[in-house]
């Protein structure tokens, strides 16, 4: 299992802030991740929408797509930083 | 020394707590960042910060101990607020110390750039014309890309 988050618009989009899923294939990247998640639903299709700036990060460090997630990672994705 | 706290935070006090530590600091800069009542034209009412728990913390320490690094810096602070804050409250407190001015002003400048595009925050606004996600700015990338 992954424990996914989404923060910010991610998660107004999605409805949800958190969940856990099954790893859907062993040496999974992060792209094979969204393009899973966009074709869940209509949130997540706007959430993951082509052209939207979502960035990610697996074990609470900034990841790129082509990283691959391991069984019992934490995924995390949302928009750019605007703290400060 | 980072915190992220819900409430308040005083400069003085923030201040005082710094230079009781150590009597080697020549230089002590400090930035505050504040919430303002408006943005691009429209009014805002409300800022809300939200951020990823165990993430923030780790940029932020990470952020601090590079700045204490590349500038010897004696001291520092770091402290951002998080939840609703009002026009006018007070969001982020960042401290450099040093023996001389140079270090300081460099230190704390670095910080405050950095934590702008490096630290897991996001701001929503809210106000007459409705609920609005601040966008990342490229004066901020560009901020931050200066210290590169």
């Amino acid at each position: 299992m992954i424990k996914v988050l989404y923060f910010a618009r991610l998660r107004e989009d999605i409805g949800t802030d958190e969940e856990d899923l099954p790893l859907p294939k062993s040496g999974m990247t992060i792209a094979e991740l969204k393009a899973d998640l966009r074709a869940r639903g209509e949130g997540y299709a706007q959430a993951f929408e082509k052209g939207r700036m979502v960035q990610v990060a697996i074990n609470q460090a900034r990841a790129s797509v082509d990283d691959i997630i391991t069984d019992g990672d934490e995924v995390a994705f949302f928009p750019p930083f605007t703290g400060g | 020394m980072i915190r992220i706290q819900t409430g308040p935070f005083d400069l003085g006090t923030e201040l005082a707590a710094l230079k009781a530590s150590r009597t080697d600091i020549g230089a002590l800069v400090s930035f505050t960042g504040a919430v303002r009542d408006h943005t691009a034209g429209r009014d805002v009412a409300q800022l809300t910060l939200e951020h990823y728990p165990g993430m923030t913390e780790k940029a932020l320490a990470d952020i601090e101990a590079d700045a204490i690094k590349r500038f010897d810096l004696t001291a520092s602070l770091i402290v951002h607020r998080i939840g609703p804050l009002r026009p006018g409250e007070d969001i982020v407190l960042v401290i450099a110390a040093a023996a001389h001015r140079d270090a300081a002003f460099d230190g704390a400048r670095f910080m405050i750039d950095t934590l702008k595009t490096d630290a897991p925050f996001w701001k929503k606004e809210s106000g007459s014309s409705g609920e609005d996600w601040v966008a990342a700015r490229a004066e901020d990338d560009a901020a931050r890309a200066r210290w590169r």
